[in-house]
């Protein structure tokens, strides 16, 4: 039962060539979504946008406190030592406040009622260069 | 008194004992510690694959929608959130199982069947947990993990559902067993 162990040819005499290609992609994949939803890279700004303009981009280097005319009020976002965050919010649920920190760069806090919404952008994000 | 009679087919009788292999793999991973909440091995799954190549998509389908059904009435999950999450999972894999019977058999063995599935079975419980669990964007860091775990796993499951197509003319019967003893 354990003899393909000792002879792993046992194995992949098994897969067929539309199974290494399906081992293949998938293995593609997973490293693709640990290099998107993983990113360790540091922040350097934060773009604050309102529906779907960009209100503002702010260095993270710094300590400071915005106040932000959304939708349907006054949202406070935060900055300090290189992370962001919503510190006050008029929305109902408050997700965006329970957030917390954003601290990486590609990270994002939506607050929907008040289509207020932050991300983080790092020094080496592609879209950078067409954006400035 | 009427007396309904309740006429069962051959057919039933089938994917019943399909169903209780299945239902006792799943009991069986139950009990089997897991270093990730929500990560884990699918053995049951294997007998769906093996189920679909042997009997078509619709008896698998009964078989994993019972198992499913069964096995949070036996661990007592029956309409909680771990049964929602079991059954959401379950209903988007055999959507794409049925999808991937268009796939050329010549190419593609029980070990692609297994990984799609495997990866359905993710998305089918990410949405449910996105949706209506935990409704907030971190649950996106999860989700390189579940995606490795469902390959390791799909792949592993796929490869002893091969082990056990080739190994199919040996009959497995569902006899009870007669306990043997030894005297000594």
């Amino acid at each position: 039962m354990l003899n393909f162990l000792r002879y792993p040819r046992l194995l992949t005499k098994q897969l067929l060539i539309g199974d290494w290609l399906i081992i293949l992609l998938s293995l593609l994949a997973v490293y693709y979504l640990f290099q998107t939803l993983w990113s360790n890279e540091h922040a350097a700004k934060v773009q604050i946008r309102i529906g779907d303009k960009i209100y503002a981009t702010y260095s993270l280097n710094q300590q400071r406190e915005i106040h932000v005319h959304g939708k349907i009020g006054d949202a406070v976002i935060s900055i300090s030592q290189g992370k962001a965050r919503f510190t006050k919010s008029p929305c109902n649920t408050q997700y965006c406040v329970h957030q917390g920190w954003l601290t990486r760069a590609g990270q994002a806090a939506i607050c929907l009622p008040n289509q207020i919404s932050l991300e983080l952008l790092g020094d080496t994000k592609p879209y950078d260069s067409l954006n400035y | 008194m009427k007396i309904t009679q309740i006429q069962t087919t051959e057919d039933d009788h089938r994917i019943a004992k399909l169903a209780a292999f299945a239902i006792a793999l799943h009991m069986v991973e139950a009990v089997i510690p897991s270093p990730l909440p929500g990560v884990k091995p699918g053995i049951a799954n294997i007998v769906t694959l093996y189920v679909l190549y042997q009997y078509g998509f619709a008896t698998a389908a009964w078989v994993n929608i019972l198992r499913v059904f069964a096995s949070s009435l036996l661990l007592g999950q029956f309409l909680s959130p771990t049964f929602i999450l079991s059954l959401s999972g379950a209903l988007l894999s055999l959507a794409v199982l049925w999808l991937s019977m268009y796939l050329p058999k010549r190419y593609f063995s029980a070990v692609s069947f297994s990984i799609l599935a495997a990866f359905g079975h993710i998305a089918g419980q990410l949405i449910i947990v996105r949706l209506w669990l935990i409704p907030h964007a971190g649950v996106a860091y999860l989700i390189p993990v579940f995606a490795l775990a469902a390959l390791f796993f799909g792949l592993i499951n796929g490869l002893i559902t091969n082990k056990l197509l080739v190994n199919k003319s040996t009959k497995y019967t569902l006899q009870p067993q007669t306990s043997k003893v030894t005297s000594t």
